[in-house]
């Protein structure tokens, strides 16, 4: 399967993504720059993590006005996986693609440290491998990384199941120490109602291998590439096959 | 009669000689533009006209460097056809005056000279002093100054992998920042800041020219007084966004053939970066003023060729190809200027709107610019603060209490207050997280890894600042090693007080022959570096402190080390000899609240032989985890190598000889003084005798000091234990203690 890894100016872990996405998933991947208004045929989205403008403005106010967030919006409302992380986490709430907003860290400082992540709902592409309530180890880099909801929005996302991580210790239990930024019920990850577009922002993407300390941001790629497997078989894409097969 | 008074020349940080040098090479007086550049470029920061003649007696040359001192950065070859570039800088008198843009403008400035030279910038560290953190000033340089490093290179997105920090009333009123950065390139790929070929166009990239920085270098070489807060709009302030830009910009327009050379503009602006390409082409350069963007009107060619404006680039591109140099910073959304064009004539001949406003021989401002012997002479407190009498010291509290102190001291004390601010992980590349020595880097696409330390000790240096000198370049090069890389190469930073005292000049002296006796002897050739002079406030002259910068190579990155044990019931092996060597110690400051004493003994060979040891001995795979003494000791280098592991020790030293004093003393100087050339190391049982043997054959001290597990830290000298607390209760100190003097803070 092929992703396309978006670089926004500003972007700097575009590299880390496509990193994991060849090189530890075999799979192929392509930069596409923000200027692009085309996926080139990718079949899963990454929105990488970065400062996008110099986040001097709201973090992704500005990326969400690039040409190349028209072709994700389509590709999202045709079902296609979206995943935001970190500054695409944030990109995705100022396009609208997500609910909430995401803060300045509860101590105003930049924090970048591994933490915990229990996994809460496994129906969407970027955790049909996981196992409910497993507890994933990644690290975290961010200053706005406190997510908020108004309280209606809140409640909607937690009986619709939305809030896909929650910031936990080893143990998975949801406590105030475990939380890096004062996020509100610890949310540290959520998708939209479709289920594909998910933003989250802690970095599976620096955790995928053992010399790196933690291998547990495997298993969220590896769901995306078993999604688009599955879509696949569920639904081959007959105009391509046919068009070059010679009629007999 | 001179067209200038006294006061302007002072006002430019000219002597009278020195005007009278001006004009004899230009045959003529200057005007006031052509004055202002000779100021900046003959300004201390630029020219190291006091420090030149004593660094040309570094080693700079070997088998393994591709690039020497003189151009942007240096460079050693890492292996499969790679180099690292590397260079180390001084930010400190912007950060006294304004922490946050100091700091992060050291950050972009260091940044840029490394992908100048054509490499992707992978890894940063930096080495910071301040005051004791009991003042609210030196919290608040403090504060501004971790948050403008991490605002910088986190936004950048090059991780900022190790440093190492330290706390002296002497930094109070002159903070120390200095900032490494080490980047990768193919060895083809190493671009250099040239102008060649007449007629080539000469390109300005980057943000627009203001009027902030101007005379930011003449600032650098003065001393603080009173004053310096007036001096505010001489700092810059960074656009670390706008650097992104310009590094991608950059690093494409270097694939594309289409560039002759490159340089940014940093100190002395485009004063420097014009006459320095010209100079090392032997060309002439042409610009008109008028054509540099600028983000403010009225500005006088004075003050566009004077301005320090951050995140600015200045190129020579190939004539026929400008096309495609634009097209590719127009996808970056930079817009490429063509200000002038190369010439023959070794000439840096500004205009404004066609009209010549300045015209001065390159060289005249480079490679001519004044060379000064300065007055040397021991200083008198020297002999002062050399004597140490042991048996006047108080045997002190007990060595529990001792290492508690030790460890919650903020010198010691776990630095994660600081780093967590750092993004450490971005380029998904660090294998050894920072606050455990070394920062190591793994190589994408190669089977190797990069290891780099920054170390220096200013107590040290004060009492000896040749030794100070060789402890640090050891120091940096064993942290270095610890981690299994065999040290290459290393840059320096020099921060010292004011030249024009001969007491300084002296102690600058004596340091540079110290790192390059230990350069030599540990083949770590200096590859470029950095002088910071004049770091005095109200006559003050920090304590001399010099910073090494050394980089390695492990071959297998898999065989990397960490300091941390790795197992329980591992033995616990000594590498090297404890002396009880307490002059200059954590442990004498903390505890009898004093700076006195020799430094540390070192000989050299025998730090060279453990070095090769520990490189062998992590290929090999014979040992779990290394980790060097230094602040502390013995005692704090174990409970170190403890901490996040919840494996406790327990180890047993001999006692040392401590002449004339109590034999409570005598027992905490074999826990706690600074011996240099030892390492901790874990090793499974099973490879206790190999690691032994491999000592013996080595000519290095070793032997097997105690065991890793149980949830304590015990610790005996001779046959009796005199430390024994919770691992718990000493972690708990060494974590909290940093946290606790911010939170400290008054609302």
């Amino acid at each position: 399967m092929k992703f396309a890894i978006i670089v926004f100016p500003g972007s700097n872990r575009d590299e880390d993504a496509r990193h994991v996405a060849t090189h530890v998933l075999g799979q192929s991947a392509e930069l596409v720059y923000h200027k692009d208004a085309d996926l080139h045929g990718a079949d899963a989205v990454i929105l990488p993590g970065g400062f996008s403008y110099g986040d001097y403005l709201r973090t992704g106010a500005i990326a969400r006005f690039s040409p190349v967030m028209g072709a994700v919006r389509a590709f999202a409302e045709r079902g296609g996986p979206v995943v935001g992380i970190c500054n695409g986490f944030q990109i995705l709430i100022e396009a609208g693609l997500l609910p909430g907003a995401l803060l300045r860290n509860r101590d105003l400082k930049f924090v970048c440290e591994f933490v915990h992540l229990r996994v809460e709902q496994t129906d969407t592409p970027f955790t049909r491998l996981a196992q409910p309530g497993q507890v994933l180890r990644m690290p975290v880099a961010h200053g706005e990384g406190n997510f908020f909801a108004e309280p209606d929005v809140l409640r909607s996302l937690e009986a619709n199941r939305q809030v896909i991580f929650r910031y936990t210790d080893a143990a998975g239990r949801a406590t105030d120490a475990a939380n890096p930024n004062g996020s509100v019920h610890a949310i540290a990850g959520i998708c939209n109602a479709a289920r594909n577009v998910v933003g989250l922002m802690p970095h599976p993407e620096d955790a995928c291998e053992a010399a790196l300390g933690s291998t547990d941001g495997r298993v969220l790629f590896e769901s995306i590439v078993a999604t688009v497997a599955a879509g696949a078989a569920a639904r081959p894409r007959p105009a391509v096959v046919t068009a070059a097969t010679p009629r007999v | 009669m001179s067209r200038y008074d006294q006061a302007t020349l002072e006002r430019h940080g000219l002597s009278p000689e020195e005007y009278g040098r001006i004009c004899e090479m230009l045959g003529r007086e200057p005007n006031l533009t052509e004055l202002g550049m000779f100021s900046v470029m003959w300004s201390e920061h630029c020219s190291y006209k006091s420090s030149r003649v004593h660094l040309r007696t570094l080693p700079t040359g070997g088998p393994q460097v591709l690039q020497g001192p003189g151009e942007n950065a240096g460079a050693i070859d890492i292996g499969d056809g790679l180099a690292a570039v590397f260079k180390i800088e001084s930010h400190n008198h912007p950060s006294f005056i304004e922490p946050y843009q100091g700091a992060a403008t050291g950050v972009g400035g260091i940044i840029r000279d490394i992908f100048t030279m054509g490499a992707r910038p992978v890894a940063l560290l930096n080495s910071l002093r301040f005051g004791p953190l009991t003042a609210p000033l030196a919290r608040r340089i403090m504060e501004g100054v971790v948050a403008g490093i991490g605002g910088y290179g986190n936004s950048i997105g090059i991780p900022t992998v190790g440093g190492e920090i330290a706390f002296e009333p002497t930094y109070a009123g002159n903070p120390l920042v200095n900032v490494f950065c080490l980047g990768i390139a193919r060895h083809e790929e190493i671009v250099k800041g040239i102008a060649t070929g007449v007629g080539n166009p000469v390109y300005y990239v980057g943000a627009k020219t203001g009027r902030d920085g101007i005379h930011g270098a003449t600032m650098a070489s003065a001393e603080f007084d009173d004053k310096s807060a007036e001096k505010r709009p001489a700092v810059q302030v960074g656009d670390p966004f706008m650097e992104k830009l310009l590094l991608e910009a950059c690093l494409e327009v270097m694939k594309s053939d289409a560039l002759v050379g490159i340089q940014d503009m940093g100190a002395a602006g485009l004063t420097c970066s014009t006459s320095e390409m010209g100079s090392r082409g032997s060309a002439g350069i042409d610009i008109d003023v008028s054509r540099v963007p600028q983000r403010e009107t009225g500005m006088t060619p004075y003050e566009i060729m004077l301005s320090e404006s951050q995140e600015r680039m200045l190129l020579v591109a190939k004539r026929g190809r400008e096309a495609e140099v634009e097209r590719i910073f127009e996808k970056w959304d930079l817009h490429a200027e063509r200000i002038g064009e190369v010439t023959d004539d070794g000439l840096l001949r500004v205009r404004d709107h066609g009209t010549v406003v300045a015209e001065i021989p390159d060289r005249a401002l480079t490679d001519e610019a004044p060379v000064y012997h300065r007055p040397m002479e021991r200083p008198r407190y020297l002999d002062e603060v050399q004597t140490l009498d042991p048996s006047a010291l108080p045997a002190g509290p007990a060595p529990g209490e001792v290492l508690l102190a030790l460890l919650g001291s903020p010198a010691i004390a776990s630095k994660q207050w600081v780093y967590r601010q750092y993004d450490h992980l971005v380029r998904a590349d660090t294998l050894v997280l920072p606050g455990m020595g070394a920062g190591v880097i793994r190589v994408k696409g190669t089977s190797r890894a990069l290891a780099m330390s920054v170390d220096g000790n200013g107590r040290y240096g004060y009492l000896d600042p040749y030794q100070g000198a060789v402890l640090a370049v050891a120091e940096a090069a064993r942290n270095v090693a610890c981690a299994g890389a065999r040290p290459l190469g290393a840059t320096n930073c020099l921060n010292f007080g004011n030249p024009e005292r001969p007491a300084i000049m002296w102690q600058f002296a004596r340091a540079v022959e110290g790192i390059g006796a230990a350069c030599r002897a540990l083949d770590v050739p200096i590859t470029g570096g950095n002088v910071s002079l004049y770091n005095e406030t109200d006559g003050q002259a920090i304590y001399p402190t010099p910073v090494i910068g050394v980089v390695g190579v492990l071959a297998q990155a898999d065989r990397v080390l960490g300091r941390a044990f790795r197992a329980g019931g591992d033995a616990i092996v000594l590498l090297g000899e404890g002396r009880g060597e307490i002059g200059g110690s954590e442990y004498l400051k903390t505890v009898h609240g004093l700076v006195r004493g020799l430094p540390p003994a070192l000989d050299l060979g025998r730090e060279r032989a453990l070095q090769d040891l520990l490189v062998a001995l992590a290929a090999d795979r014979l040992v779990q985890s290394a980790h060097d003494c230094s602040d502390g000791g013995l005692a704090v280098a174990v409970a170190e190598c403890a901490f996040g592991t919840s494996l406790g020790a327990e180890i047993a030293v001999p006692e040392v000889a401590l002449p004339g004093a109590a034999p409570a003393l005598a027992c905490a100087a074999a826990l706690f003084g600074e011996s240099a050339s030892r390492v901790v190391l874990s090793v499974a049982p099973a490879s206790v005798s190999a690691v032994l043997a491999r000592a013996a054959a080595a000519g290095v001290p070793s032997r097997v000091i105690g065991r890793t597990g149980g949830d304590r830290l015990r610790m005996a000298v001779g046959a009796e234990t005199i430390l024994d607390v919770a691992l718990a209760e000493a972690e708990r100190v060494w974590q909290t203690a940093l946290d606790a003097c911010f939170a400290r803070r008054v609302a």
